[in-house]
């Protein structure tokens, strides 16, 4: 794990939640942790490069830009499990595909443009992999916190 | 057994209204913002737009909620984030809600959704991801969430993660920990 300092801390907490939209937003960050616009603006580099930030920009909600999101899980055979997940993770709508410690030990996120193409794609997996697909789309949100102290 | 599930959730939400201009936007910032001073005017130097025009159109994008937020996003992982568990929930359909908001109320959780059950295979109807520094956190966060949630007698699983296959950048609103 790369090492963090107390500055590199303040930055990716105070990033978290949100780059200002003005003319100076660096500066005005800058300011808030009392360092200066540079030293921030290469902090953020490093941190990218480091891969401590996956990414810096904007976090839109698909759903909103017309897109859907469905969580899907399938309970893949121990022995089929590699091939399967090659086969889930070379679709371009996978967003993620993590294995789990459970009967169902595959969940994947599908992400699409149009939420007709969830079933879509879904039936796609179902087809290559003669396997079961459990579409689980978000019904109610309580919460998301997209915070983490770092 | 025919697990094809045509039905689909009682509502999407619709969708923002966008012109030219706000999409060649999104395009332009999808990658990533510019680590310059004046970033907007950077970013409207690409696509034809003025800085003040660039700004506006963002904060428009961020009150009609296409844009979540602007910002970093972490890797859990190389925060000392190590362990986390998809925890899952059987609960009657009348006490969803309160459970899910008092679920949602601690730091621990970091996401809480209802989801549809998959009878009888899958008999879970609230997901909570929990992240922790190691599993017995994640397991002592969820014996505290039993505890002051009053969740005894509530059937529940815990699946925690072994290997992550596959993460893009999260460009959208899905959050690491196999979840959206």
């Amino acid at each position: 794990m790369p090492e963090l300092d107390a500055l590199d801390r303040a930055i990716v907490n105070r990033l978290q939640a949100g780059l200002p939209v003005s003319e100076r937003p660096y500066a005005e960050v800058a300011a808030e942790l009392e360092t200066s616009e540079a030293v921030l603006l290469e902090r953020l580099q490093r941190l990218l490069d480091e891969r401590v930030l996956t990414r810096f920009g904007p976090l839109y909600d698909a759903e909103r830009l017309g897109g859907a999101f469905a969580l899907c899980a399938m309970a893949v055979p121990e022995a089929r499990f590699d091939a399967v997940a090659e086969q889930v993770n070379a679709l371009p709508e996978v967003a993620h595909n993590y294995r789990r410690e459970h009967r169902f030990n595959m969940w994947f996120v599908l992400a699409t443009e149009q939420p007709d193409d969830i079933e879509r794609i879904a039936d796609a997996v179902r087809e290559q992999t003669g396997l079961p697909v459990y579409v689980m789309p978000k019904e109610r949100e309580y919460h998301l916190r997209l915070k983490l102290e770092a | 057994m025919d697990m094809k599930v045509t039905r689909k959730p009682a509502r999407w939400p619709v969708p923002a209204e966008l012109d030219g201009d706000d999409e060649a936007l999104i395009a332009a910032i999808q990658g990533g913002l510019p680590l310059v001073p004046e970033p907007y005017a950077e970013i409207g130097r690409r696509i034809g737009l003025d800085e003040a025009e660039v700004i506006a159109r963002l904060r428009r994008l961020q009150a009609a909620g296409v844009i979540k937020r602007l910002g970093v996003v972490v890797r859990h992982h190389e925060l000392g984030y190590r362990a986390n568990a998809m925890t899952v929930w059987d609960i009657p359909d009348h006490r969803v809600d309160s459970l899910g908001a008092c679920m949602g109320r601690f730091d621990f959780v970091t996401l809480c959704y209802r989801r549809p059950r998959r009878l009888p295979d899958w008999p879970y109807n609230l997901f909570t991801m929990i992240h922790g520094r190691d599993r017995d956190e994640v397991l002592a966060n969820i014996a505290r969430l039993r505890r002051e949630c009053g969740l005894d007698g509530i059937a529940h699983e815990v699946l925690f993660s072994r290997r992550r296959f596959k993460q893009r950048g999260a460009i959208y609103h899905a959050p690491e920990g196999g979840d959206a």
